[in-house]
């Protein structure tokens, strides 16, 4: 129960529970209904009656009197456990469930939605998944994708890689998508798969019937059956509920807030459409293709890297915070080519000369950092920062916190991330590769 | 009928567009959109689980339908809320004050804190599969002739989208209309005369119809709930026309005394609904019926002890065969034969036979055959089973639709209450009594309390009272009388009836302000326009807005002329007959008078006209 304080007192005072169907009356009114539970941030003043219209109502308490009618089951949530087939016919696909949108369901707790549902409850809500393979389900861990952490990427790089040694022909996971191409930029760099691995979710909670969880689940499972064995991540690739788009693990982007399609591929083209539940490979893409690597587990990690916006009037002392406070690693995101204001300079030698690895990225997101062109570029490239090419930002972050786990030393960390490790970047950019 | 001995009870649902600037929740205008769309949107809608953790019957009945949706988008009126493509923005308080507004004027109790809630609609016309409601007040009543009313609930929800066709297995919807606020009355189902819903719908329109609300074909939308004791709820939805209201009632009644009698001949024959669907492509190789030759398959189920119940009616043109045809379209085919009609559509008796023989049926049984493609014929003739199993225990509880010769015909099952979970999108909202008691302390007045207080205070005939309320010109009048002393009948015909023709013929009336009436009707307190000038004034007007109405009048020689000029001109005329006069004495009154307005018509009144033209012709006698 969230109700607190005064309600909490009300509640306890006449022996009333959530569930029960009871009678508040008021001096010129009287509402019947079932109290549900307040929302955790509400405030106390308040019962919350479910009437038998269906209508939710707020009753303020003050001069008001209870009566329990009758006592009730709390509302429960979830399906029962149920036992899911398997039919030696199918592949065995893993679906590894993190939280997030496509998997919550509407919570009392907090009256918000929330990751509430496990994998099993995945399969239980789209039973058209049995018609595609078996499958194998885990709730790894229950979190909002903001609240993810890099020490997360690593229970999850393991999980997988072990369901893949377990004889998992494919695998789904299932993620919040406010974080979800670091996640899978975090993947792509310590796994190399044998078989597809490919990260879905939703914009609208799977709790409403317009859902793109569905939709998105089940072209998931179809991407994981498939000849594809890379990190991706598999989204709606329209407003439409009519094709999903299966986007490189390094080369996603989420682009905006609320729409179904906010997951684009940026400075390349996506691998693949996925349509009628059919696989329609970009032909121009070389993907790797199943079987073709051993797989390989590489979670070495380092957390303590900073990522900093330049903007107009940055002063320095965000760069030598970063440095006085033991960061090992900095991606600076900045402006067109790459630049930031000469200001901050002697700072970025510092932390160079510290052997921090500083990376330069661009707020643009689209197109290649390049910082010959200007005069403060040049200085930056002296100040011995080093160019993240056309990867996302975000992506550079996640392969410097990856680099740095394998060596601490500037200048391997350096030729590591100028490596292309998981074709996070590319040497040429298409006239194709903007806004699409 | 003896409504009272059939136990007749019936309950009204009212829906009001509200007239507020924006959309319920995000900031689109509340207006129908004729131009061609942007983008139309696919989509597909799934039942889901509900709070109460049972997935809805109404809501998985709509899923099995199996269809899919095109949304169309508009660039400028519609946004990513519509498309479900943004979260809901904040409660649009206009529309929740409003809503206050209606609460007061039917005497009801507002909730302490307003919840916004998800109601489970999956037929596409909502993008996200539910309707944002939430529950205003309730425990309200209405004095009406035939006792108090009680009024259960008022309701603030969005309008759902416009259908515009359903083709090639997808419906279409316009955005326009989705998330336009509207107001839902609910009264409680204690009517037991057809007459008097009629009065109570009246009622609550001329309610509505004093606060800010939509005017105009489909701005209100009105359900009925109807039962009788033996027979059970059921919701016509979109009655129209008041008129009608008495004979849907009466026609529905009808149809549940059939439904209830036929049930009880059903249960003395022993009429069992048999499990096996047949197939009987075979029977049918070489027939002559081009539906049935056009179709991929051809099945039929048996239905023990149904014979000639099946083309019993229910309601007039109505069968019972219809009441079981429209469950089977719901699943995609265009209707369904039974053997209390065959032969027809060219199944010959021959072919009857063969069927009759091959079920190896009895003289008391029917059978119903489908013909469509395998999927949809057996899904179809599941629901035949289902609707003729229902038609062993009496009345069905059903939403219905209303048609417009007074019957109705079967929508979906009715919902039941865990439709609705919370929306949590949208933060609870307070109602305080900072915002309920201004409204509260200057509520508008009611249609007919404002035509009598205008009778009695201007001495308007009854007539124009009641055109000045109906056209919401009543304001106007009264604005203009506070200000200008002037006789009040010119005024509300101007406002009652000329405005309406100069719209007509083409004029935009929107243009003319209280401050034009007001010039207007000084010049003719003042008499220096005529009573009949007033309309062309008007019209003037609206074509030069910004000049000073005296100088209008000048220009467009309105103006009256003076006494001595009137004088003038009519000496001047009743010399010219002088003849006429010296023969004809006061009889040349009439004819001398008809030239004289001819030439002053609008240039001086007329009593003055006839003084003068009487004192010219004493003069000569």
């Amino acid at each position: 129960m969230t109700y607190k304080e005064n309600a909490k007192k009300y509640i306890e005072n006449y022996d009333l529970s959530i569930g029960d169907t009871i009678k508040v009356n008021k001096e010129d009114i009287s509402y019947t209904g079932i109290l549900l539970d307040r929302p955790e941030d509400a405030d106390d003043g308040y019962l919350v009656l479910k009437l038998s219209s269906g209508y939710n109502i707020g009753v303020a308490i003050d001069n008001t009197t209870a009566e329990l009618l009758e006592k009730g089951d709390k509302p429960k949530i979830g399906y029962d456990e149920t036992e899911i087939p398997n039919d030696p016919e199918k592949q065995n696909i893993s679906i590894v469930s993190t939280g997030g949108t496509v998997s919550s369901v509407i919570d009392y707790r907090t009256g918000a939605v929330h990751p509430k549902f496990t994998a099993s409850d995945l399969v239980k809500a789209n039973p058209e998944l049995l018609d595609y393979a078996n499958y194998n389900v885990k709730a790894l861990y229950n979190i909002l994708s903001e609240n993810m952490k890099p020490e997360y990427w690593v229970k999850a790089a393991e999980e997988i890689a072990n369901d893949i040694s377990e004889g998992a022909d494919g695998v789904v996971i299932a993620h919040g998508t406010d974080t979800m191409h670091y996640t899978s930029a975090a993947l792509s760099f310590m796994l190399k798969t044998p078989v597809p691995v490919i990260i879905t979710g939703a914009q609208r909670s799977s709790d409403r019937p317009s859902s793109d969880a569905n939709i998105n689940l089940i072209d998931s499972v179809i991407a994981a059956k498939s000849d594809i064995a890379e990190v991706c991540v598999c989204m709606h690739g329209s407003l439409n509920d009519e094709y999903t788009y299966l986007h490189k693990g390094t080369k996603v982007r989420k682009m905006h807030t609320s729409r179904r399609d906010t997951f684009r591929s940026i400075n390349a083209q996506p691998i693949a459409k996925i349509q009628n539940k059919k696989v329609n490979i970009n032909p121009e893409y070389a993907y790797t293709k199943r079987g073709e690597n051993e797989l390989e587990l590489n979670t070495a990690i380092e957390e303590k890297v900073g990522f900093i916006k330049s903007f107009p009037g940055i002063s320095e002392e965000f760069i030598e915070y970063h440095i006085d406070k033991g960061y090992k690693g900095l991606v600076i995101e900045g402006t067109g080519l790459g630049h930031v204001p000469d200001n901050l300079i002697p700072a970025l030698n510092r932390a160079t000369d510290a052997n921090i690895p500083v990376i330069m990225t661009s707020q643009c997101l689209y197109g290649r950092v390049n910082m010959n062109v200007y005069s403060t570029g040049r200085e930056i490239i002296d100040a011995g920062v080093i160019s993240g090419l056309d990867m996302t930002p975000e992506t550079t972050y996640v392969k410097l916190c990856w680099a740095l786990g394998q060596s601490s030393e500037i200048n391997e960390v350096y030729e590591l991330m100028q490596k292309n490790i998981a074709g996070e970047f590319s040497k040429k950019s298409s006239i194709k590769d903007f806004l699409n | 009928m003896d409504y009272e001995k059939l136990g007749l009870k019936m309950g009204l649902e009212i829906h009001q567009q509200l007239n507020s600037e924006h959309k319920l929740f995000c900031p689109c205008k509340t207006e129908l959109v004729d131009d061609d769309f942007d983008e139309l949107v696919q989509r597909k809608l799934r039942p889901t689980q509900s709070e109460l953790g049972e997935i809805d019957r109404a809501a998985l009945q709509e899923s099995l339908r199996g269809l899919n949706f095109k949304y169309e988008n508009f660039e400028n009126h519609t946004c990513l809320v519509e498309n479900d493509d943004e979260p809901p923005h904040s409660l649009n308080e206009e529309a929740l004050d409003i809503c206050i507004t209606i609460a007061c004027l039917m005497n009801m109790h507002i909730v302490d804190e307003f919840h916004t809630m998800r109601k489970q609609v999956i037929d596409g016309s909502n993008t996200g599969g539910f309707q944002r409601t939430g529950m205003v007040a309730t425990d309200g009543y209405l004095e009406t002739p035939y006792g108090k009313v009680v009024i259960e609930s008022l309701g603030l929800e969005e309008d759902a989208a416009r259908r515009v066709e359903t083709k090639d297995g997808f419906t279409e919807f316009r955005l326009d209309r989705l998330g336009i606020p509207l107001a839902e009355i609910t009264t409680d189902p204690s009517m037991h005369h057809p007459d008097q819903v009629r009065e109570v719908a009246y009622m609550l329109g001329q309610i509505l119809r004093s606060t800010n609300v939509k005017r105009g074909l489909g701005t209100i939308r009105q359900d009925l709930n109807i039962s009788i004791a033996e027979g059970a709820r059921v919701e016509i939805k979109g009655v129209q026309d008041l008129d009608l209201m008495a004979e849907i009632v009466n026609r529905e009644v009808q149809r549940q005394l059939e439904l209830i009698d036929i049930k009880k001949q059903l249960a003395e024959r022993n009429a069992e609904v048999l499990e096996d669907i047949h197939d009987l492509d075979e029977l049918f190789e070489n027939t002559e019926s081009k539906i049935l030759k056009s179709a991929e398959t051809i099945k039929a189920v048996v239905l023990k002890g149904f014979d000639g119940l099946i083309g019993r009616e229910v309601q007039p043109g109505r069968r019972f065969g219809t009441e079981i045809a429209s469950y089977a379209k719901k699943r995609g085919v265009s209707g369904i034969f039974h053997s209390d009609e065959l032969p027809a559509y060219g199944i010959t008796q021959e072919e009857v036979d063969k069927v009759t023989d091959f079920l190896n049926i009895g003289e008391e049984d029917a059978f119903i055959i489908v013909a469509h493609d395998e999927d949809i014929a057996i899904s179809a003739l599941e629901e035949v089973k289902r609707r003729a199993n229902l038609g062993l225990e009496g009345v069905v509880e059903e939403t219905r639709k209303a048609l417009d010769d007074g019957n109705t015909e079967y929508m979906r099952p009715l919902p039941t209450a865990n439709r609705m979970y919370l929306e949590t999108d949208i933060p609870l909202f307070k109602i305080t009594s900072d915002r309920v008691e201004p409204i509260a302390n200057n509520l508008p007045e009611l249609p007919d309390v404002k035509q009598a207080r205008i009778i009695e205070e201007y001495k308007l005939s009854e007539d124009l009272a009641t055109q000045l309320v109906k056209r919401q010109e009543a304001d106007m009048f009264e604005a203009i009388l506070a200000d200008v002393d002037v006789d009040a009948t010119p005024v509300a015909s101007l406002l009652a009836y000329d405005l309406r023709e100069i719209k007509r013929e083409g004029h935009d009336i929107n243009v003319l302000t209280l401050d034009h009436f007001k010039g207007i009707f000084t010049l003719l307190a003042d008499s220096k326009i005529a009573k009949d000038s007033v309309r062309k004034l008007a019209i003037e007007t609206i074509k030069t807005p910004d000049m000073e109405i005296s100088e209008i009048a000048e220009k467009n020689n309105l103006t009256m002329l003076s006494e001595d000029d009137v004088a003038k001109i009519i000496a001047e005329i009743v010399a010219n007959n002088e003849a006429m006069v010296k023969e004809r004495q006061m009889g040349a009154m009439g004819p001398l008078m008809g030239m004289c307005m001819k030439q002053l018509k609008g240039k001086a009144d007329g009593g003055m006209v006839n003084k003068i033209v009487r004192e010219e012709i004493q003069k000569l006698l």
